[in-house]
């Protein structure tokens, strides 16, 4: 047989059925839920009498309405509390393998609750109503974000229509620098292949600084793949994959485990395999990575500068800088060290598991929030994570330095809750977007790794976490 | 669905690459568990002067005058012209949604982001990828007449002009099939139920894990 790059080897393995022009029905392993992109396709089955297909793939939980503080009060927002109540009375009447409601003790952000319990696994489809479902693909599963609509299709069907993507390979070889994190790494891959660079591509990751990283930071590495325009991100399967998942809940115990572990080895692409597309990154040219702009491609170093839209000669190119500098507050050629921040966000699917967090407290241990900083946030992805990070004493090191220490959910990283920035404020966050109004109207969002977003709580602007 | 087959229609010009679906529909207006009413805050913050809230009547909120859509000649525009990569962020479906209840069934631009693309389709909203210069030369002639409007034919693939000018387009052929139609993806799906259960069997045969 031909060499098969993963994503093929998934692929193939999931269809169903395929149409002449290629369009193919693909079959869903695992659906995760959430409040937001759920209750209009649970009201579409209602309304045309059907039945979920097979409700044991269901994987939900409430996640980004739940307030971050002050759980005894419940939800105050009624529109967030009816979305979230709304998700519980359709999960106790549909059924579900597993829900964690809101105040659950492993309740959290979707994409961190699914690994963190092993109901993500090798080889799975894995589709969920949000952009970020491509985390999982940091265990080989081809998983990625779905519309509304096609919530309503997959419980209905079982099965999602898809058109086959192409292949990309980002090989990232050699080692990485004291202080680069994964973050660094794939926003370093963004701001080569560009927010539309992966569009109609499956991006795998591949390349000795990729195997080198733990699970968490494959996830999230894989995480922002949908920023790069690629619905969908891909590691293959390693030992690190395997004893990651190896006592999880959810994951298979004894013979079924041995069964599943060496089916899960053969998850790589083949030696040989042929890429439509290929790029390579030097590990050791990346160092710590700041935002600039509105899109997650604005980015620069920590020892660079703010760009001059002047130096620019394409118009479409120069009009983009000029608006998001604006946008920013920003003036042409500031280095990046002498912006100041008002506000530090550490959390959100890509920077929240418990080695982003032991990464933010290694900086801010002993040290404490900048004066001129109003609040710098610290909330864990899960309940999980939050107890094990209690365990490890991190709660006490952030709030000795004057963070505040959160409840689990997507908090500020989309601010549909309470916590936001005032209009004008500008933040160094371990999030995924830095889009106009993301965190609020009118904040200003630049995305950092979580010990770069430490450094600048305890600097008051964006540091080189090497030099601290 | 509703079904598309032929829209005549004025044309609104959207200039700038990457709009975002959190442009589209700011995040506070995700709260609802409906699926219509969203016209009204589509483009909310470029829209409007204020920050907008869901629940509260946009009527007599202040209306940004520089923004493209509260210009008198392009009330009632049915087709959008944008830039690249429109649609990109979050996998909301919102989007669409909020995109159709305003009146637009036809998205022109050299790009869009892959997951808002395909909602389009599934919300009777077709999206039509041109090359980036026949786009810029749409941009021009609609800026540069007032009243300016195209007929776009689905089942003839072509967009006409005002100067008779027809530029042909491509459409997936299954995906054409359903908004000609109308038709609804998990009933054509269920057709398939047969194959899905012997699939489903099968796989939970050689890995039950999955199945647990
Ligand atoms: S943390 Fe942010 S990106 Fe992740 S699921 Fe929540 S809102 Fe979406």
């Amino acid at each position: 047989m031909a060499p098969q790059t993963l994503y093929e080897k998934l692929w193939s393995s999931h269809v169903v059925h395929q149409e002449a022009d290629g369009t193919a029905l693909i079959y869903i392993d695992r659906h995760l839920v959430h409040e937001v992109t759920s209750p209009q396709a649970f009201e579409g089955l209602k309304l045309a009498g059907r039945k979920p297909w097979r409700i044991s793939s269901i994987v939900a939980t409430a996640d980004h309405n739940t307030p971050t503080d002050h759980w005894e009060q419940g939800i105050t927002d009624p529109v967030s509390r009816q979305q979230v109540e709304t998700l519980d009375a359709n999960i106790r009447e549909v059924g579900s393998l597993v829900y964690f409601p809101f105040m659950d003790q492993r309740q959290g952000i979707i994409h961190v609750i699914g690994p963190e319990n092993g109901t993500t696994l090798p080889g799975m489809t894995v589709v969920c109503g949000d952009s970020h479902t491509s985390t999982h693909g940091a265990f080989a599963c081809l998983a990625h974000g779905i519309g509304t609509s096609e919530v309503e299709h997959v419980m209905a069907t079982q099965c999602l229509l898809q058109k086959k993507s192409k292949t990309m390979l980002v090989r990232v070889d050699g080692e990485l620098g004291r202080g680069v994190t994964a973050k660094d790494v794939v926003l370093a891959i963004i701001g080569q292949i560009g927010t539309a660079g992966g569009t109609g591509y499956a991006i795998e990751f591949g390349g000795s600084a990729i195997r080198s990283l733990s699970m968490e930071g494959r996830m999230t590495v894989c995480n922002m793949a949908i920023e790069a325009g690629a619905r969908a991100g891909l590691v293959a399967v390693d030992d690190t994959t395997l004893d990651y998942l190896r006592d999880k809940p959810y994951a298979p115990k004894g013979a079924q485990w041995d069964a599943a572990a060496a089916y899960w080895r053969t998850l790589k692409s083949d030696e040989g395999a042929q890429f439509d597309k290929v790029v390579v990154l030097d590990a050791a040219t990346i160092a710590p990575q700041v935002t600039w702009g509105t899109s997650p491609e604005m980015v620069t170093t920590i020892d660079g500068r703010v760009p001059d839209p002047a130096q620019v000669a394409d118009p479409v190119k120069r009009e983009g800088i000029e608006r998001a500098l604006k946008y920013m507050g920003l003036e042409a050629n500031t280095p990046m060290s002498e912006i100041k921040v008002d506000q530090v966000f550490i959390g959100s699917c890509t920077n929240s598991r418990i080695e982003d967090l032991r990464e933010a407290a290694a900086v801010a241990k002993g040290r404490s929030k900048a004066a001129n900083v109003r609040r710098v946030l610290v909330v864990p992805g899960s309940g999980l994570v939050k107890r094990q990070a209690e365990a490890e004493g991190l709660d006490k090191v952030f709030i000795e330095a004057g963070f505040e220490w959160r409840e689990p959910g997507c908090s500020m990283c989309l601010a549909m809750n309470a916590d936001r920035l005032e209009p004008g404020e500008r933040c160094a966050s371990t999030s995924n977007r830095n889009f106009e109004g993301r965190q609020g109207a009118g904040g200003r969002t630049h995305l950092v790794s979580p010990a770069m977003a430490a450094a600048a709580a305890v600097s008051g602007h964006f540091a080189d976490v090497r030099a601290l | 669905m509703k079904p598309f087959t032929v829209l005549d229609a004025i044309v609104a010009p959207l200039d700038r690459a990457n709009v975002d679906t959190d442009a589209i529909i700011p995040k506070q207006f995700l709260k609802s568990i409906k699926r219509s009413g969203f016209g009204p805050n589509l483009f909310d913050e470029w829209r409007y002067l204020d920050v907008g809230q869901p629940g509260r009547d946009c009527a007599n909120r202040p209306k940004n005058p520089d923004f493209v859509l509260n210009q008198a000649r392009y009330q009632g525009a049915q087709v959008l012209l944008a830039r690249d990569n429109f649609g990109c962020g979050s996998s909301r479906e919102h989007a669409p949604w909020a995109l159709e209840d305003y009146g637009f069934r036809v998205i022109i631009a050299p790009s869009f982001a892959d997951i808002f693309f395909n909602n389009c389709f599934k919300n009777g909203v077709l999206p039509i990828v041109l090359p980036a210069a026949v786009v810029d030369e749409l941009f021009q002639q609609c800026e540069g007449a007032e009243g300016y409007r195209l007929k776009v034919d689905l089942a003839a693939q072509t967009i006409t002009r005002p100067d008779g000018q027809a530029i042909a387009f491509e459409v997936d052929p299954f995906r054409k099939e359903c908004l000609l139609n109308g038709w609804d993806d998990i009933g054509l799906t269920l057709r398939h139920a047969d194959k899905i259960r012997a699939f489903e069997d099968r796989r939970r045969a050689e890995h039950p894990y999955y199945f647990a």
